[in-house]
């Protein structure tokens, strides 16, 4: 049974870390896009 | 365009949810594997969306070659990126639901066999583009791209005539399936297309965002020495 | 047609010619391989009977390194005296390149695998109990299928970051069709247990469409140069 769990877990693991890294670098980009137009 | 963004978001969460709810309770339990086969559900549907979203990437590369289409171009790599995403899922899960059911974590597996080549295509295809230098980046990724796609028919006769001569256990239902699991698993494949599109979409605007402050900075750079601000 | 042909005959002869007269890939190469097969030897020490099973396998894998380290200097010599901007200004068909350079690799690897081969069969007594003539095709086959991705991938690695890294990277996920049918192959004939004629078809199909494709895109990869 922990399989099945295990199984889920993993699915949204894989899934939220890469929506973790797009949003982090979508941040960063911002930032960059900030500073930018100041300049 | 952004205003139907946290809509459809909102969507799919319900969607995705709902789903679970129907593989986790709702779907009846399998008679000789028990409540761990509910792991098809998200297996399965994981498999159909990467093999999609391959297709996509055929499709925008080839776009790609004959038209030079900078869309195109970032629709192929966003296809790519997230097809490898969902593929990482089916290699996981796989094993995981092979595990219990066969005493063995691997085994040579049609679609798990397919999906692990195609998982290899395309990890070399995002390798390339990282690695390559910048101007003929697409070009090139778009040619792999072709490479790959060919391969895939290949790859998938080998595999056919392996198991045949080598026959080994099959993850999934062999047979046919009740009609409520049936409409379990279309389900989930629903709600991980609407989520797949949705984290495309995303992966979609980050690209652009990059590309467009990579040319405000080449344009800098270019400005900057004849003083020209 | 006869221009294509024409040229590609040139080329070839050229490289052929070339490396004959310095011999410095080709030596290096050699020795690469026959250490390749000693290590083997040493790693795996089967029975006659077991080896039947896994030579293919191991023969294989050893060719495969083997033609990597030839497929990596393809287009050394090009880089180092810029022939390639020169070949992209001529009016020379861009395939006739490709033809001349996949051949010659074909040649080299054919003349690695030449070496390693009867060392394989002294180090491990190997015997085919099925139909051995059927090894030719599958050799040749099995290293066009290598050399002729292989070359257009060495050609794709050259603008590339770690560019020795790249053209294995690129080879391997693509090949494993071909790789599985060669060693299939060979396994069925010498434990001649099953017909390789399937894997032999396969090969065949796996050789004309990457054939057709490469010379269809090589302009393309040369030209982004």
């Amino acid at each position: 049974m922990t399989y099945l769990y295990a199984a889920y877990a993993a699915t949204w693991l894989i899934h939220i870390a890469y929506l973790g890294s797009v949003l982090a670098r979508y941040q960063r980009l911002q930032r960059e896009m900030q500073e930018l137009k100041k300049r | 365009m952004k205003k139907a963004f946290p809509i459809f978001a909102l969507l799919t969460a319900v969607l995705l949810s709902y789903a679970l709810y129907l593989a986790l309770v709702w779907a009846p339990t399998e008679q000789t594997m028990g409540d761990v086969q509910r792991i098809f559900y998200y297996h399965v549907p994981s498999a159909w969306t990467a093999f999609l979203l391959f297709l996509i990437n055929f499709v925008a590369s080839v776009w790609y070659l004959v038209w030079r289409s900078v869309k195109a171009d970032i629709i192929a790599l966003v296809s790519a990126e997230v097809g490898v995403v969902f593929c990482t899922v089916v290699l996981v899960t796989g094993p995981i639901w092979a595990r219990p059911v066969w005493g063995i974590w691997w085994t040579w597996d049609m679609r798990l066999t397919l999906t692990l080549v195609l998982w290899l295509i395309y990890v070399a295809y995002l390798v390339l583009r990282r690695f390559s230098s910048g101007t003929q980046t697409p070009l090139m990724a778009a040619v792999l791209a072709v490479f790959g796609a060919l391969d895939v028919p290949l790859v998938y006769f080998s595999i056919w005539y392996f198991r045949t001569q080598h026959p080994s256990p099959v993850i999934g239902k062999g047979g046919s399936l009740d009609p409520r699991m049936w409409h379990v698993l279309l389900i989930n494949w629903l709600a991980f297309l609407c989520f797949a599109f949705l984290v495309s979409w995303s992966r979609y605007r980050l690209e652009k965002t990059k590309r467009e402050v990579e040319e405000m900075l080449a344009l800098e750079a270019l400005l900057e020495p004849k003083g020209l601000r | 047609m006869t221009s294509l042909a024409a040229i590609t005959g040139v080329t070839l002869r050229k490289d052929l010619r070339l490396e004959w007269r310095s011999k410095d890939a080709i030596n290096s190469m050699l020795f690469f391989a026959l250490l390749v097969v000693v290590i083997f030897s040493f790693s795996f020490n089967p029975t006659a009977e077991e080896s039947r099973q896994i030579a293919g396998g191991l023969i294989w894998v050893a060719f495969l390194f083997a033609a990597v380290v030839a497929l990596n200097q393809t287009w050394a010599r090009e880089l180092r005296n810029q022939v390639l901007d020169a070949y992209r200004v001529s009016p020379a068909p861009a395939n006739a390149l490709f033809l001349a350079k996949a051949l010659g690799n074909f040649v080299f690897v054919s003349v690695l695998e030449a070496v390693m081969t009867p060392l394989f069969i002294i180090f491990y007594t190997l015997r085919a109990l099925g139909p051995a003539w059927q090894l030719i095709p599958v050799a040749m086959l099995g290293t066009w299928a290598l050399v002729v991705n292989g070359t257009f991938f060495a050609a794709m690695s050259i603008r590339t970051r770690s560019r020795e890294i790249m053209l294995p990277l690129l080879l391997f996920p693509i090949s494993i069709p071909a790789l599985l049918a060669m060693v299939e192959a060979t396994s069925a004939i010498l434990t001649g247990e099953a017909s390789a004629k399937f894997w032999i078809v396969l090969l065949a199909v796996y050789d004309l469409v990457f054939t057709m494709v490469s010379l269809l895109l090589f302009e393309t990869v040369l030209g982004a140069e």
